[in-house]
């Protein structure tokens, strides 16, 4: 069977790639150190040698939309071009070609469909910055083959906290029965405390810190717990009107397992908001 | 109230570089024209299969009209697509970084919690 040989969790900041090559005067002043912790979590997903990537974002309304919403979504296609116009134009992000793998692909849509998750699919995904900036900060070759997974953090009625920690859950255990034997690192990306667009936004540090403080120690000790016991789709308006892209998180600790204390810990407090950088490797994966 | 169609104008405007540049600079005539022929496109569908019943209210019309990012988040329009499409018009005119996005913000300084609903 297929080994689960990393689980990466992280926030994704679309500015990243303008802040890590810009010099000179354009260069900001804590691009070095961001740099410097990016590098070193890259490194935790290349010690693990990955054949493939599971890759779980959300869309920010640029290919699903109102009219037609999963709450979440499987893409299975031999490519998936990515970044859209809206992100080159505000972030100078790059357009991106991935493989696709739609073995595993399958897989995990007709596991996903037995096993309580009725999973939409797409057959033409261009994907955006959600699964794009973690290329670029873990794989920045981008040579790895991709299945992209999307959950709905963005347009209400959202699915709850629960859900994202089962399929969390379930995607670990479909991963693990794919015959194959092939590496897998399973990485997704969301957001602590954020606001966007209203009046707490781009402060001087993430809106709600204690709100982060909480949440890293939760992800850090995989601690579902006290997560799911104070995390609900009410609370999460309170750190801030983006905070729901902290179910993805959650989802990624329902990856990693109940109480499983993750091997890299990072985190980074810039302008608006914090990032986080979290790695567990499963028993036997770095062998 | 259509918290739908604000998002589909600012959705439909924010994807497409020529709109963006109408909407910035003749914004009266662009929302005209996007509520005469596009309100009613369901995207991926030829024009003869529109539908027949979306319009805005006039205060709808009209904040679009002003580019009053204040009053469409009053609405409930998404405010990521409201932030991303107004950093577009105008944060070239705010040389300093991020002095538009932080004059935005204050605009919207007295809002409290709970913000305006933004379910669909």
């Amino acid at each position: 069977m297929a080994q689960v040989v990393a689980v990466i969790a992280s926030t994704h900041h679309p500015f990243y790639y303008r802040a890590s090559t810009a010099v000179g005067e354009d260069r900001p002043p804590f691009a070095d150190e961001w740099v410097a912790k990016i590098e070193r979590f890259r490194e935790t997903l290349t010690r693990a040698r990955p054949d493939v990537l599971v890759m779980v974002g959300s869309d920010h309304f640029h290919q699903l939309w109102l009219d037609n919403m999963p709450q979440f979504l499987v893409g299975k296609a031999p490519v998936y071009d990515a970044n859209w116009y809206n992100e080159e134009r505000e972030f100078g992000l790059p357009r991106l070609r991935l493989e696709g793998h739609e073995e595993l692909s399958s897989h995990i849509l007709r596991g996903g469909l037995d096993s309580g998750f009725d999973l939409a699919f797409s057959n033409e995904l261009r994907i955006d910055h959600s699964v794009t900036c973690p290329i670029i900060t873990l794989r920045p070759e981008a040579d790895l083959p991709i299945v992209p997974v999307y959950t709905n953090i963005f347009a209400p009625p959202l699915p709850q906290p629960s859900r994202f920690v089962e399929l969390g859950r379930t995607l670990r255990a479909l991963v693990e029965s794919w015959p194959s034997d092939q590496r897998v690192a399973i990485i997704g990306t969301g957001h602590l405390s954020l606001e966007l667009g209203g009046p707490r936004q781009f402060g001087p540090h993430g809106p709600d810190p204690e709100f982060d403080r909480k949440a890293v120690d939760w992800i850090a000790s995989g601690d579902l717990t006290g997560c799911l016991g104070e995390v609900t789709l009410e609370s999460l308006h309170a750190p801030g009107n983006a905070t729901h892209g902290f179910m993805d998180f959650m989802l990624m600790m329902g990856v990693a397992g109940d109480g499983v204390r993750a091997d890299h810990v990072d985190s980074l407090d810039l302008f608006h908001t914090m990032e986080a950088y979290f790695t567990w490797y499963p028993e036997g994966a770095l062998a | 109230m259509s918290k739908y169609l604000l998002n589909k104008f600012l959705f439909t405007v924010d994807r497409d570089p020529e709109l963006v540049e109408r909407y910035r600079t003749e914004p009266e005539a662009t929302v005209t024209w996007w509520e005469e022929t596009q309100a009613n496109r369901i995207l991926g569908c030829i024009d003869d299969e529109r539908s027949t019943w979306l319009a805005f209210t006039d205060e709808e019309r009209r904040a679009l009209r002003e580019h009053d990012h204040v009053a469409l988040f009053g609405m409930g329009a998404h405010p990521f697509l409201t932030l991303t499409l107004f950093i577009a018009l105008f944060e070239r005119d705010h040389p300093e970084p991020m002095s538009y996005q932080r004059g935005y913000a204050e605009a919207l300084a007295h809002i409290a919690l709970p913000y305006p609903d933004i379910a669909t």
